[in-house]
């Protein structure tokens, strides 16, 4: 059947059963919207800029586990996306995104609206596409799905030139694809499966250190029984958050600059840290030299890259961390290992009792945890997906929400993107119709992609924005605060510019401001009982800092603030230590 | 140390630019690099010659597989590998002294290519060693211009299954 370059598109899109794609038009990509424009089955999300596309699409693939697709157009619109195309690489988000291009035969010459994006997103694509032959696109795009989502998922770009978008194709979607260079390894080698099953059973001090691998993976119940067969303590990173139930008493929390102290603690202690899909990242190591030197290292990834790259790992096993937990517990099972962690878990449980998340409560101040903490009640009932934005809105968030389960997360980990949390929560609900989708927000982050408010309003999302509004960048401010003796160069902004309530208001919003604690629960219960989009703006202490802290470059077992405690060689308690060593 | 990676890929557009680019960003230094087809005119075979120690090394052919276009790695061990390069040397050289040079160049069994008035161009294959100890004889008449391929290396035969 003859049908043209961008009925292929479309065509291809529905063979890959796509019902949300995420973009804007432009020139060169009009015949791209124009065979969308009678489209059944896909849903076509217009944003207000092509960033905020491609960080919905990025949080609608992590809340659904479908490939997130984008179609913006050349130049601008295409250069647009990098910083979501460069989150989503950093997160191993799986995205398509199809870039118009200018015709062929005006390419590479600064034509209007040209330019090199395959050249520019070489670095931050898992691999890209200048499609210079009609016929060749069906391939491309079984191509495109294929690499994004396989192996450790990631953005895959076409670029795709208005000519060909207008050529005609035989359109035929191929059944597999054939690429030589691209086999990855999913099943891990038994031998070494075998041989974390050994080190495990015979750890005294184990602990799983789990990541944004094993959710995408959806290894989430594996994990959970591998924990439980051996009554293993589990924390997750940021990337993580969601793998393990947060409730659950063997949740140790989330490792690193930011993380808890018992965290941290427990990771300089364990004698068999076992990291699951995780990449070893700086702040959640601090210092390398003195990161967890007491254990043993498993690391498994479905990267291979990954392994050995930042710390020398004992045991590495390359493979799906679906694939290598099941097996790792067959083996438990077959050498019917029985838990030997109960000493160890009343150390941590000991440290999670004596350094848990503290601030001082202050009369007539709301502070940013107290938000955090109230819209965690208040959810706690309802399924909801939980967006941030970036900075110390979500290192709170990181600290004081419990994340149920998995896909229900959405935060810019690796790039550390601001205005990532709207667009994100924009992208979430349309992946979980039925689940609140709440942005913890700051006031700096919300306004760099807040033009987003129209897209949630007109497309009828009811995205709930909850501005922790310090009228500060509060991390830059906070680094300032600690080490840049207080010059707070660049980061001051006034908490009443913009007016966040008529801001929501003129978006067809619901918006209300909140100055004093007695009046949080009730505007928050009301923005997220409103039919539509909300803002609640926060008016919280401006200078409270997240707490505790690593500094850069320091040991992770001596974070700053906090409820004191040292190094974590005095902060055991001796006699549970004897206990453990035996 | 010196590694020479044998790296077979897809002959497409771009793939150059995406392992150069991955070299750059990752802070890896190419000494040399030589590409050209294959047997196979769907392939072409970088030689890349990297200084790396080992944990680095092993990164840097980690990334390279990472690139889809990357079908096959190696990495040469310098006892069991056949590798060549080849340089123009065009050397100062007045009438009555191109004896010499042309003396050299036989020594090391390179070509004269061309003759000027009063410059001669060598034409010279061989290891990098040997092309290091010619060069350094003819530096001695003052050498114009130089150009060198990059080198190029095989696994020897006896490594073939």
């Amino acid at each position: 059947m003859k049908v043209t370059g961008a009925q292929a598109i479309v065509k291809s899109l529905q063979a890959e059963g796509v019902e949300v794609v995420f973009g804007y038009p432009g020139g060169v990509v009009l015949p791209l919207f124009d065979a969308l424009y009678d489209t059944e089955g896909i849903r076509v999300i217009l944003t207000r800029h092509e960033q905020g596309a491609a960080h919905a699409a990025d949080a609608y693939a992590r809340v659904t586990g479908k490939v997130g697709v984008v179609i913006v157009t050349s130049g601008p619109g295409a250069a647009n996306t990098v910083t979501g195309i460069a989150n989503a690489y950093m997160d191993s988000v799986p995205l398509v995104v199809i870039t118009g291009q200018v015709a062929t035969h005006v390419l590479g010459t600064d034509a209007f609206q040209e330019t090199d994006i395959t050249g520019i997103t070489i670095p931050i694509t898992k691999h890209n596409y200048l499609c210079d032959d009609s016929e060749q696109i069906p391939e491309i795009m079984a191509e495109a799905f294929h690499i994004a989502s396989t192996g450790r998922p990631g953005p895959v770009l076409i670029d795709l030139p208005v000519d060909i978008s207008r050529g005609e194709v035989a359109y035929k979607y191929p059944e597999r694809v054939n690429l030589p260079g691209y086999k990855p390894t999913v099943k891990g080698h038994a031998k070494q499966i075998k041989d974390a099953a050994t080190l495990i059973s015979k750890a005294r001090k184990p602990l799983l250190y789990v990541g944004g691998g094993v959710l995408a993976a959806n290894a989430s119940k594996e994990l959970k029984e591998l924990a439980e067969l051996m009554q293993l303590p589990v924390v997750t990173t940021l990337m993580g958050k969601g793998a393990f139930p947060e409730d659950h008493h063997l949740f140790v929390g989330m490792p690193g600059m930011h993380g808890g102290k018992f965290t941290n603690y427990a990771i300089t202690e364990t004698d068999l840290l076992f990291g699951i899909g995780v990449r070893f990242d700086d702040r959640v190591t601090g210092k390398l030299a003195t990161f967890a030197t007491k254990a043993k290292v498993v690391h498994a990834d479905i990267d291979p890259a990954e392994i050995g790259k930042n710390r020398r790992v004992d045991l590495p096993i390359v493979g799906d961390a679906k694939a290598v937990i099941t097996g790792i517990t067959a083996e438990l099972r077959k050498m019917n290992a029985e838990p030997r962690t109960e000493a160890w878990m009343r150390v941590i449980d000991d440290w999670r009792t004596r350094y848990p998340f503290h601030y001082h409560a202050q009369d007539g101040a709301i502070l940013p945890q107290q938000v955090v903490e109230r819209v965690r009640e208040l959810t706690k009932d309802r399924p909801t997906v939980y967006c941030t934005e970036v900075g110390q809105n979500q290192m709170w968030a990181c600290q004081y929400l419990k994340i149920r389960e998995p896909r229900t997360w959405a935060s810019s980990g690796g790039l550390g993107t601001m205005g990532f949390g709207l667009p994100a929560a924009i992208g979430a609900q349309l992946g979980r119709p039925d689940y609140l989708v709440v942005d913890i927000a700051g006031d700096g982050s919300i306004q760099m992609n807040s033009q987003e408010l129209a897209t949630a309003s007109i497309n009828k999302l009811p995205v709930k924005v909850v501005i922790l509004n310090n009228g500060y960048l509060g991390m830059v401010r906070q680094w300032q605060e600690l080490f840049y003796e207080h010059r707070y160069s660049s980061s001051t902004l006034p908490q009443d510019c913009p007016d966040f309530v008529k801001l929501a208001e003129a978006y067809g919003a619901f918006g209300a401001r909140v100055t004093k604690l007695s009046e949080l629960d009730r505007a928050l219960k009301a923005a997220f009982d409103f039919d539509g989009p909300a803002i609640v703006d926060v008016r919280v202490e401006r200078e409270e800092n997240v707490f505790p802290m690593v500094a850069p470059g320091g040991s992770i077992d001596e974070m700053l603030g906090g409820i004191p405690g040292g190094p974590v060689s005095e902060m055991l308690d001796d006699e549970l230590f004897e206990e453990v060593m035996e | 140390m010196k590694h020479t990676l044998s790296v077979l890929v897809e002959n497409k557009p771009g793939v150059l630019t995406r392992v150069a680019s991955l070299f750059a960003r990752r802070g890896f230094n190419i000494d040399s690099l030589a590409v050209g087809e294959t047997e196979d005119p769907t392939l072409s075979r970088m030689t890349i010659v990297v200084s790396a120690e080992e944990t680095p090394i092993e990164q840097i052919t980690k990334q390279l597989h990472k690139l889809i276009n990357v079908i096959k790695i190696q990495d040469l061990d310098p006892k069991d590998m056949i590798d060549r390069e080849l340089v123009l040397y065009k050397v100062n050289a007045a009438p009555e002294r191109r004896h010499e040079i042309i003396e050299i160049a036989n020594v090391f069994r390179a070509k004269i290519v061309d003759v000027g008035k009063n410059s001669l161009t060598i034409e010279a294959t061989g290891t990098s060693d040997k092309l290091a100890a010619m060069e350094d004889l003819l530096r001695a008449y003052g050498i114009k211009e130089l150009a060198r391929t990059g080198k190029i290396a095989l696994a020897r035969g006896s490594r073939d299954a």
